[in-house]
Parts: C-alpha cells; sequence; structure tokens
C-alpha cells in the first residue's frame, strides 16, 4: 500500500532521470525505424517537385534557436531540395534570428562534399533579404512590393543590384512560398496574408506543438503541405533521400515517448490499486 | 580554244555538285529551321479592367494563354506586358509574367488616365504580340465589396453587445455561468496574504497590440485591486517595455481606486528581457527563489507555458492560467489549479468586476456565438445536400 | 486629461482600424500602415524603457548586496557582453556576418542556452502527464487515452506495434484522425469563442467602457 501511495507522488527528478536516460542512450544506438509517410508531408514534397527548374522559393524562417532541434533539419533538407533542382530561394525572416538560422543552414550544407566544388552562388541561386519589423505588416507590405519591403539583403548590398531580385515585384512573381514556423508571426499570419490575399501557393514546416494549430488550413486547402515537428522533419527527409538530423533524433524521441506512456502507466496503475483499496477499507 | 572547253567544264563539274549536294543543304537549312524557335501563338482575349476593391493606381489584365504555353515547350518563356496610353501612345513594357500565368496587375496606373494593354508571348528569341484590349482606367473605390459580409457580422455582434450593454445599464440582472478560475481569485489572493508570500502576475509575451495581452492587463487591474485591498505584495515581471508602461498605469490606478496609493511600487512591476526563454528562465528563476504563493498567468504564451506552469506547481503555487493560445491549453490545464480557456480569459475582466456595462457586452459575445452557431448548422444541411457552396459567403476578400 | 486623452486616442484610432478595413479610398488606406509604422517605432524606441529598468534595478540590487544580487550581476554583464560585442568589435552593419564575435557570442553561448531553456520541455512534459493523466474521470479517461495514442501515433513505434494491422488502420491512421477530426472541431470550437471574445474586449475599450488599462476603474 506505501510503495503504491509513494508511486503516486513518486519525486519529480526520478522521472527526469529516465527520460534523460531515454533521450541519450539512442544517440549510441544504431537503430534505423520505419518511418511512414503522412499525406501531409507527402502533399509538401510533391509541391516542391512540381516546381519547374528556375522556380522562384520564398523560404521564411520564422524560428529561433530553441526550435531549431525541430526545424533545422526541415530547412536543411528544403535548401537541399531546392539547390539539387536548380530552384532559386529567397530567404526572409519575421524573427529576428531567423536569417541567422538560414545561415547556419546554409553553412552545414555548403560543409558537405557535394557542394564544396559546385557551391551555388549568392545573388543568382539564393539570398538572404535578412530580418524586417513588423510582424504580419511585413507580409501584406510584401504583397505590394518585396523590394520596398526588403530594400536592401542581409549584407547590405540593395536589391536592385542582386541578379536573383531581378523582376521580383510581390507574391506573384513568387512560385512557392515555404515557411518554417514556431509560433507568432508563423504559418497562420502567412496564411491569413499571402494566400488569403494575395493568392500565393505555399507549404509549411512547424514545431509539434504548432502544426495542430495548422491543420484545418491543410485541410480547407490553404496550405498545400504541411510537416510538424521531428516526425515531419524525419519524413521529409526520407521523401528527398538525405538523411539527417531529424531522423537521427527520432529514435530519442520515440525512446522518450515509450517511457512517459509507461511512467503513465506506472501512475494510473497506483492511482486504481490505491483507489481499490481505500474503497475496501 | 582550250581554255574556253576548261572553263565550261569547271561550270558543269560546279553546277552537278551543286544538283548533288543540294538536298543536303536544303535537309541542313530545314534542320536549322527545326532548331531555331518558331514565333508562339499569340495570346487571345485579352482584357484590362480597373482592380475592384482598392485605393486605386491598378488594373488588372486577364487573358487566355497561348497554346504553345505548355509544360514540355521548354523554350516558352512566358509573357511580357506592354502599356501604352490609349488611344496613341507607344506600347511600352511595364512588367512580366511567368509562363502558365493568365492574369497580372499594373500597379503604376495613373488614376482617371486610359490605358490599352498587349500581351507578348515570348519563345526563345521570337515573340508574337496579341490585339490590344478595350482600355481601361484606375479608380479608387470607397467601399470593399468582398467585404460585405464582414461588415455584415460585425454590425449583428457590434449591435447585440452595444444593446446587451444598454439593457445591463437600466438594472436588469444578467445570468453568466460561474468560471470556477475567476471565482478562486479571492481565495488566492487572500491565500498569498496570508502566508505572507508574494502573488506573481505574468501578463504574457506579447505586446501590447495583442488583445491577450490588453485582456491580461484588465484582469490585472482587478486583481491589484484586491490585492491593495488585502495588502499583500504583487510582483509582475514583463516581457516587454510597453507592457511595463502599460501594467505600471494600470496597478497605480488599481491601488488608487482601493485607497492605498502609498502601498504601490513602481518596482514591482519590471522588465526582464524580450527573449522568449531568456524571460522563461528569468521569472522561473524568481518563482523558485521567491516562492510566490499565488501565480496568475494572462495572457498570450507559447512554448514556455509549461516551463513556468510546472514550476510553479513544483513550489506548490496556487496557480490560475488564461490564455486565448489553443496549442498552450492542454498544459495549462495539466500544471495548473484553474486555467480559462479561449473567451474566459475576454470575459474575466467583466466577470470580475461585475460591472452591468461589462456583463452586458458578454451576452451580446453570446449572441454571436448563437448566430455562429446556427450558420454551421444551415451550412451542414446544404453542404451535405449540395445546394450550392454557402461557405463562400463567409469568404472575406 | 490624464485618462481621457489615451480614452481618446483609443477610440479614435479604434475606429480608423475598423474603418479602413471596409474603405479603400484613400487616405483611409494609408491609415492602417501608418498606425503600424508609429507603433512599431513607438515599440522600438521604448526598448530602451525596458533596458535601463533592468539596469537600474540590477545595479541597486548589485549596489546594495541586496538579496540574490549575484544573479542581477550576471543579467548585467551578460547585457554589456553582447552589446558591447555587437556594436564595437563586430565589423557594424556586418555583425551577423559568421565569425564576428557576436556570432561567437550567438553560436556558442545564446543558441545553447535558448535550446536547454526548450529541451526543458521535454521532462516537464513527462512529469506533468505522470501527474495529470489520470484516469480520474470520464473525461480525464478519454484525455488520458488521446494523449496514449497520439504519443504513441507520432513515433514510428506505434506503427510497429500495430504493423500485424492492414494499412490505414494502423496507430498512426488513428493518430491523424484524432488530430484531423475531434482535435480540429475542438480548436475550431475554441478559435470561434476567442475571435468572438476580441472583438468584444476590443469594442469594450475602444468605446471606454473598460477603462481599467488606462488607469481607470
Amino acid at each position: 500500500m506505501e510503495f503504491f501511495e509513494k508511486l503516486m507522488s513518486i519525486d519529480r527528478r526520478v522521472i527526469f532521470f529516465f527520460v534523460g536516460v531515454a533521450l541519450i542512450v539512442p544517440f549510441f544506438l544504431d537503430i534505423g525505424q520505419k518511418i511512414e509517410i503522412s499525406p501531409e508531408v507527402q502533399a509538401l514534397y510533391d509541391a516542391f517537385m512540381e516546381l519547374p527548374p528556375g522556380s522562384k522559393v520564398l523560404m521564411t524562417f520564422d524560428y529561433d534557436p530553441p526550435s531549431a532541434p525541430e526545424l533545422q533539419p526541415q530547412a536543411i533538407t528544403a535548401l537541399r531540395l531546392c539547390f539539387d533542382r536548380n530552384l532559386k530561394v529567397i530567404m526572409i525572416g519575421l524573427w529576428p534570428m531567423g536569417p541567422m538560422q538560414a545561415n547556419l543552414a546554409l553553412g552545414t550544407i555548403f560543409s558537405e562534399k557535394k557542394y564544396l566544388d559546385k557551391e551555388p552562388v549568392y545573388g543568382v541561386d539564393y539570398v538572404n533579404l535578412g530580418y524586417s519589423p513588423g510582424n504580419e505588416l511585413v507580409i501584406q507590405r510584401m504583397g505590394s512590393s518585396i523590394p520596398a519591403t526588403f530594400p536592401r539583403d542581409f549584407q547590405g548590398t540593395p536589391v536592385e543590384e542582386i541578379p536573383l531580385m531581378q523582376g521580383i515585384v510581390n507574391f506573384s512573381n513568387i512560385d512557392f512560398v515555404f515557411n518554417l514556423s514556431a509560433g507568432y508571426p508563423g504559418t497562420v499570419e502567412w496564411v491569413q496574408f499571402a494566400v488569403d490575399r494575395f493568392h500565393a501557393r505555399m507549404g509549411a514546416a512547424n514545431t509539434a506543438v504548432q502544426a495542430p494549430l495548422v491543420y484545418p488550413y491543410v485541410h480547407a486547402g490553404q496550405l498545400t503541405g504541411l510537416s510538424g515537428g521531428m516526425k515531419g522533419a524525419a519524413e521529409f527527409e526520407k521523401l528527398t533521400g538525405f538523411i539527417g538530423k531529424g531522423t537521427k533524433f527520432m529514435l530519442s524521441q520515440s525512446f522518450a515517448h515509450v517511457i512517459v506512456i509507461l511512467f503513465i502507466i506506472i501512475g494510473n496503475t497506483a492511482y486504481f490499486v490505491t483507489r481499490g483499496r481505500e474503497k475496501r477499507s | 580554244m582550250a581554255t574556253g572547253k576548261l572553263r565550261n567544264q569547271k561550270i558543269y563539274f560546279t553546277l552537278i555538285c551543286l544538283l548533288l549536294f543540294s538536298p543536303t543543304l536544303i535537309a541542313q537549312q530545314t534542320e536549322s529551321a527545326d532548331i531555331t524557335a518558331t514565333p508562339p501563338a499569340p495570346v487571345t482575349e485579352v482584357v484590362a479592367f480597373d482592380t475592384p476593391n482598392d485605393a486605386g493606381s491598378s488594373i488588372t489584365i486577364c487573358w487566355k494563354k497561348s497554346s504553345d504555353d505548355r509544360p514540355d515547350d521548354r523554350l516558352f518563356a512566358g509573357y511580357k506586358i506592354l502599356r501604352a496610353v490609349y488611344p496613341r501612345g507607344e506600347f511600352q513594357q511595364t512588367a512580366d509574367a511567368p509562363a502558365g500565368a493568365e492574369e497580372t496587375f499594373d500597379n503604376e496606373a495613373k488614376d482617371g488616365v486610359e490605358y490599352t494593354y498587349r500581351i507578348r508571348a515570348v519563345r526563345g528569341d521570337l515573340y508574337s504580340d496579341s490585339d490590344a484590349s478595350p482600355p481601361a482606367q484606375s479608380k479608387q473605390q470607397w467601399f470593399h465589396t468582398g467585404r460585405v459580409n464582414a461588415l455584415i457580422g460585425c454590425l449583428i455582434i457590434g449591435l447585440a453587445i452595444i444593446f446587451f450593454i444598454n439593457r445591463a445599464k437600466s438594472g436588469k440582472e444578467l445570468y453568466i455561468r460561474k468560471i470556477a478560475g475567476l471565482e478562486a481569485v479571492d481565495e488566492a489572493v487572500g491565500r498569498a496574504t496570508e502566508m505572507g508570500r508574494k502573488i506573481f502576475f505574468i501578463p504574457g509575451i506579447n505586446d501590447v497590440d495583442n488583445m491577450q495581452t490588453i485582456a491580461g492587463i484588465t484582469i490585472l487591474g482587478r486583481v491589484a485591486k484586491r490585492v491593495a485591498e488585502y495588502d499583500a505584495k504583487l510582483e509582475v515581471p514583463v516581457c516587454r517595455s510597453l507592457v511595463m508602461v502599460a501594467c505600471r498605469e494600470t496597478v497605480k490606478g488599481a491601488y488608487l481606486n482601493a485607497g492605498r496609493p502609498d502601498a504601490y511600487d513602481e518596482d514591482a512591476i519590471h522588465y526582464l528581457t524580450d527573449e522568449q526563454f531568456g524571460y522563461a528562465a528569468g521569472v522561473d528563476g524568481l518563482i523558485v527563489r521567491e516562492k510566490p504563493a499565488t501565480i496568475f498567468y494572462q495572457g498570450a504564451f507559447f512554448a514556455e507555458s509549461l516551463i513556468l506552469a510546472e514550476t510553479g506547481n513544483y513550489i506548490g503555487a496556487i496557480q490560475i492560467a488564461g490564455t486565448a493560445m489553443p496549442a498552450q491549453l492542454p498544459f495549462f490545464v495539466a500544471a495548473c489549479d484553474y486555467t480559462l480557456i479561449g473567451e474566459e480569459l475576454f470575459a474575466a475582466s467583466a466577470y470580475l468586476s461585475k460591472e452591468p456595462k461589462l456583463l452586458g457586452s458578454l451576452k451580446g459575445q453570446d449572441v454571436g456565438k448563437v448566430v455562429i452557431l446556427l450558420a454551421i448548422l444551415i451550412g451542414i444541411v446544404i453542404h451535405t445536400l449540395g445546394l450550392f457552396n454557402f461557405a463562400q459567403i463567409f469568404t472575406v476578400r | 486629461m490624464r485618462r481621457q486623452i489615451p480614452q481618446l486616442l483609443t477610440a479614435i484610432v479604434g475606429f480608423v482600424y475598423i474603418i479602413q478595413f471596409f474603405i479603400p479610398h484613400k487616405p483611409f488606406n494609408l491609415f492602417e500602415r501608418m498606425f503600424s509604422d508609429w507603433f512599431l517605432i513607438i515599440a522600438a524606441c521604448a526598448i530602451w524603457l525596458g533596458v535601463l529598468n533592468l539596469l537600474k534595478l540590477s545595479s541597486e540590487k548589485v549596489y546594495k548586496r541586496g538579496k540574490d544580487w549575484p544573479y542581477s550581476l550576471v543579467s548585467i554583464c551578460g547585457f554589456f557582453l553582447i552589446t558591447i560585442a555587437g556594436l564595437f568589435f563586430s565589423g557594424g552593419r556586418h555583425f551577423q556576418d559568421p565569425g564576428t564575435p557576436f556570432d561567437y557570442v550567438y553560436v556558442n553561448i545564446f543558441t545553447p542556452l535558448s535550446a536547454t531553456m526548450f529541451a526543458l520541455l521535454a521532462f516537464f512534459v513527462a512529469s506533468a502527464s505522470y501527474r495529470a493523466f489520470r484516469a480520474r474521470s470520464k473525461e480525464a479517461t478519454l484525455l488520458l487515452l488521446a494523449g496514449f495514442f497520439v504519443m504513441l501515433g507520432r513515433v514510428p513505434v506505434g506503427d510497429l506495434i500495430t504493423s500485424w494491422l492492414p494499412e490505414g488502420y494502423r496507430l498512426s491512421n488513428l493518430t491523424d484522425w484524432i488530430m484531423n477530426v475531434p482535435q480540429t472541431a475542438g480548436q475550431r470550437a475554441i478559435m470561434i469563442g476567442i475571435a468572438l471574445g476580441i472583438m468584444s474586449t476590443s469594442l469594450r475599450v475602444i468605446l471606454g467602457i473598460e477603462r481599467t488599462i488606462t488607469g481607470g476603474e
């Protein structure tokens, strides 16, 4: 009886310890997992694959370092896909640290052997226009004029001098928008303004917490596809054939989920045993 | 004579060679002609009209795309938009449109000036122009016809709110259901007073332009008045400078209204950082060190919600949360004693004040909810029977 | 007047914002952008209020050796470290470029610290779930079961356990159904209520009925 009562009010540090073990141990294991592709991620991948070479993709980095474990693998995968298919990438951020995350993603990609000899050219194949304050107002202004909203790139070069930005006026010159979002401003604002008002075609990658809020937009057809959380990252990586951190970290996530479920079962078992004995006594 | 004969032989030889090799030459020319792009089929049905529901300076141009505009035709480069002032102006290029496009906007038109447009289909180095469109001129509109439905909705709900506010002012008793989290405010403040520990109020991490923050600050005003009356201690760590300023005004006013201006401490409302997790770390540190008896979380929260709530739960504080962020509600429900869900956050100020005018606005909200419920039910029937696109009525352009 | 002027300004700006949504004609179309720009400028300038407040309180605590003053010292040092590194030693406008001291601090101090705080969620979710997911009532049992299935279905382990079921009937499919149908329906209902609440609160603030925010009663 005491044992089950103690179980009901176990010190949370015991739980923390087991969760810590569940997260760390998989780093030393080499277990493959079967990743099933969800329709939403498949739709996102298909949207990228439908774009002909030379298409302009606007990638918006609306997240910061805390959300990087979930979103950075997706950013890297999307950028790789774009470079391999000769899609031109325009990167912006509605979060101050978004453009820096974009640079980190580029750094990761360009350090790969494949790109050492043939690195995409800045200003021709991709450009980083940096951060603009104003949240959803930035999106609204981009609907009128992207160069007016981002007059200079991340390094201070006027956009008129950037070859990739020639002919880019507003969303009608953008073939696809890919939004990586961890909160506000993020996918919801992009849908409300870029998709609903300016008819942009858009896909998104969100954190696992944010994704449920965004599913209604996928079902309503406002979003072309959605990749949610670490699992979405793993699915996206599987579809593109680039196995990265999204897939590797899924094992830790699986272990952690199992541990949490075990603890829930233990807690409920203790609860029912304690309650049953209380009723009998 | 011999020279003349030799010359004739040369001529005959040249002619024979030409005859023998001419098919090859012709074939090469034909092949060259195949490699070089042929002009694309022109665009048809070009129309231009004033872009509706805007502030002028914009003309919409629509066309039926060229029959050569196909995904497998790699040479097809897209369209160039040519504009001329009607009737005798010279056509000049103003914009481009990609292959597949059948609509574009000229956002640099001058109001009142008539323009005519041609669409140039481009294939390689060759192109073909369409016929000129009928003239069009841009103008400003006084009313956005695509938002009539929004106006009607606003009027229905707004008038309902105003009606019930006036009805409440006339003294009519309005029934508002009990909200457990708000009933517990007095108990929570009293507990802190008895224990001699602080009350923390966290107004969310968004700025003062967010309605959840406004709602949180109005609740802070009510809570601060109770705190002043009970002579307890209040601390409000904030994430935004403007929120700090607004909270200070609110709390000062609350203390004044409670007759305790002397007890107001400006430094109790202080700024930590704009950074989300820096703020969470700062508040967590304060919670663990100060050990408040009561913590209010009222406003917009994101991923830091569970970090804050779990820390508060760990130290044994009574926690009352309220947010309109659906993704964070489960975390608050799991970790806090009471949670105000969605619209309850916005109703809290009215509920706590018990002012008839404010309570009346809650009834008006309910009218809006009834209207939406009816629309959903009607929509389900209409769409199930496939009568017409009822949902389209609610699209706001 | 101290309260009336803010209330009047609130009412004017509120009504103008509503009107400009329906009237595209000049000058109404300019108001939204103008007021939004003004707000951004005010918010950007107001950062100094917060920063000076933080420095003032922290300095006072350090000076008077108040309660927990070492934490205030850390705040002050952190603030000056990144400000000086970014303003004076990172190449001016290019302060965010890779290799600058600002970038070094961002990559090696700020990013790991932020990620650590976010990572706490993994542990806190476990402890909160252990405490909250008890089948005390019918509703709590439903919550427990939904959480159970979604947690398992979101990782490949769920499909591994139910691999014996035909495709389309496995745990990930059940999870997708839970997320797409009841979860979405619940979210939409809450969002409708929120939208109405926002409208009501906005109207109260604009009409001056809700005055606590300007220090009134």
